[in-house]
């Protein structure tokens, strides 16, 4: 077990700042999320961590220990990477028997390891494949199981996930969240996928050209957002974030109800809302449209659960509201998060 | 002329079409017969500079004909047998094997390290690139006319720098004079010239292993030796097959390095088949026993040849 820690870690490729200047400390154990679009600096912090890359600036720790000029090999993590990265000539076995040989761990000892690191994944009956003939899904298992057999302090994954199918990923998201919690290693994971940062992280690090927006647990991340970008990013659909005077206010689509179905709502806010279109999702009803009036006709969405059975149509005004508490604030310029204002 | 008018019924345009027909088939339209005009010329360059040298060779070896004569009768395998017994014969058959597996094991080496070195990015990459691509593309008989200088007896650039630093005094080797140092330097300068084509092969081969399964192996814990003979290696080893089999049909077949630099000598010590082969049926005016000297090895090259062709088609589906 390890902590890892960044201390004012900056990146140039040449003129370019890939990562400007980034604070980070996991805790022992957690499963810690970076997140954010693609070119953000994500995938560059976490090489650097796995120490592909070296730091332009800036101190890498590891367990308390400055790791900056070691290489891969002596920083005892393990990678999963987006390719998977199997050893196309190798089997599954030898595959996942590679890190314990390239360790020297003692020879009566690897096959036992193999067979207990395979079980977990459940493929030991694949042991004598080669990689091209597996599937998507148990080549994503041979690769945790190879990153997992030695036992790392530190286990980094580069978007594991993203070459599977959408069912697929649902199951193995769950798989890895309950074998991360069962191993409790250090575990710091790469996506550009909101929903997978929310499912998996205990904490998820929103970061965007180069730099850490905000770090905090899903539900502080989706609920209080640092500023405009996060509250942008995390959540589909994006919250709502209209012009107001002179800041920026926020609420997200399924707190945006029609007037009288805010069941506890402390303080209903009132907004009429003209909707341009409706869209049957099932479960939900998104509602697009626009706020006139004060708010100048701006677009916000509505998210209706189907519980909410009001009778919508297209091109006509209703009254809806939002619970002051959802509102959310921020700068004009900045567009940082400020505290509330009267509305 | 009459402008189109755009917005006129497209009838009668098609009538006017029709009017005046293109050549109802076109040999350009033909897939049969542009096929054929096209493959046509390198059809006929293989079969005429090729094809009918081979058949004449098979035929002239199993023949009494010389370059002077106007016989041509019949004699089986006489020029074989004939061949084959004698000591020039049996050293060439040695040498040939000793000049084509040294040397391609000498360029495997140095390929596979070059192109280790070559894959790195550093500063003046691009010229070091060029400058070992450059004796694949020097004329092969001007880059001999070199060495032969580097390694000329009286003013070998070799011995002046070897005596520069100290390493030997008064007059220096005598690099194509002495029969193990002979064939030492024909090695060094066939390897010379093979090394930028294998290596430029075996970068490409290189360049086809993702990025991540590098990385997959660092951070796996493999160490350099461990890296290249377990992850790298075996991953280029089909394209290292290739450049091997197509470097020993290159020099089992090839004599003008040796034409060049010893013709064959000191004694015969570097005298290959395809040499001898020159120096009996041209040279000698043999051409009997010449050609059955060149044909002698034509199993083993044929047989390399299909390994080589299987390998290559292998290696195309993975």
């Amino acid at each position: 077990m390890a902590t890892v820690e960044t201390r004012g870690i900056k990146k140039y490729y040449g003129d370019v700042l890939a990562v400007n200047g980034i604070d980070l400390l996991t805790q022992d154990g957690e499963f810690l999320v970076l997140l954010g679009p693609s070119g953000c600096g994500k995938t560059t912090l976490l090489r650097m961590i796995a120490g592909f890359e070296t730091p332009s600036e800036g101190e890498l720790l590891i367990g308390g220990e400055v790791v900056n000029d070691l290489p891969p090999r002596a920083r005892k993590i393990a990678m999963v990477f987006q390719s998977y990265a199997l050893y196309p000539h190798m089997t599954v076995y030898k595959n996942i028997a590679f890190p314990l040989k390239a360790q020297r761990v003692a020879k009566s000892a690897i096959p036992q390891k193999v067979e207990w690191a395979a079980s977990l994944f459940g493929i030991g009956h694949l042991l004598q494949r080669k990689p091209r003939e597996l599937s998507g899904g148990e080549r994503q298992r041979v690769a945790l199981a190879r990153a997992l057999v030695r036992e790392p302090s530190v286990f980094l994954l580069d978007e594991p996930l993203s070459n599977l199918d959408a069912q697929l990923r649902a199951s193995a998201r769950d798989e890895l969240q309950q074998f991360q919690r069962r191993i409790g290693t250090t575990t710091i994971y790469v996506t550009h996928d909101q929903v997978e940062a929310m499912g998996l992280g205990d904490r998820v690090v929103v970061m965007k050209a180069g730099t850490v927006r905000q770090i905090g647990t899903p539900q502080v991340i989706y609920h209080e957002p640092a500023d405009t970008f996060v509250a942008r990013f995390v959540g589909s659909p994006p919250m709502n974030l209209v012009q107001h005077r002179d800041y920026i206010l926020g609420f997200r689509p399924e707190h945006f109800l029609p007037k009288g179905s805010q069941n506890g709502a402390a303080k209903p806010v009132p907004f009429s809302f003209r909707v341009t279109r409706v869209e049957y999702l099932g479960a939900d009803r998104l509602l697009y449209g626009t706020l006139p009036g004060a708010f100048a006709d701006q677009k916000v969405i509505s998210r209706l659960p189907s519980t909410v059975t009001v009778n919508i149509e297209p091109e006509k005004t209703y009254d809806f509201t939002v619970d002051e508490k959802e509102l959310k604030f921020f700068d004009g310029t900045t567009e940082l998060r400020i505290s509330a204002r009267p509305v | 002329m009459q402008r189109p008018n755009p917005t006129s019924p497209i009838l009668p345009a098609a009538a006017n079409l029709s009017r005046s027909p293109r050549p109802a088939s076109s040999i350009f339209d033909s897939e049969r017969w542009l096929g054929s005009l096209l493959i046509g010329p390198a059809v006929l360059y293989i079969v005429l500079l090729v094809g009918v040298p081979f058949f004449m060779a098979l035929y002239y070896s199993v023949s009494d004909t010389t370059t002077g004569g106007q016989t041509l009768r019949f004699v089986g395998l006489r020029n074989f047998a004939n061949v084959i017994g004698t000591p020039k014969f049996q050293t060439a058959l040695k040498n040939t094997f000793v000049f084509a597996l040294l040397s391609q094991t000498v360029i495997l080496l140095l390929s596979n390290a070059l192109a280790l070195v070559l894959q790195n990015d550093f500063r003046g990459k691009r010229l070091i690139r060029f400058l070992i691509l450059l004796p694949w593309v020097a004329p092969i008989s001007i880059g001999t006319i070199a060495w032969l200088w580097i390694f000329d007896s009286t003013y070998s650039v070799l011995n002046w720098t070897l005596r520069m630093i100290g390493a030997i005094h008064g007059q220096g080797f005598m690099w194509l004079g002495v029969p193990h140092l002979a064939m030492g330097s024909i090695i060094a300068v066939h390897a010379w010239r093979q090394l930028p084509l294998a290596t430029v092969i075996l970068l490409a081969g290189l360049s086809s292993i993702p990025k991540d399964i590098h990385d997959a192996a660092s951070v796996d814990g493999a160490g350099f030796w461990r890296h290249y003979f377990q992850v790298t290696l075996p991953l280029i080893l089909p394209i290292s097959l290739v450049v091997l089999l197509f470097g020993l049909v290159f020099t089992f077949t090839d004599m003008i390095i040796i034409y060049n630099l010893t013709r064959g000598g000191p004694y015969d010590t570097t005298q290959v088949l395809a040499s001898l082969a020159f120096y009996t049926g041209i040279a000698g005016g043999d051409l009997a026993e010449g050609a059955a000297i060149s044909l002698f090895l034509f199993p083993l090259l044929l047989a390399v040849a299909l390994a080589f062709l299987r390998l290559a088609r292998r290696t195309e589906v993975t």
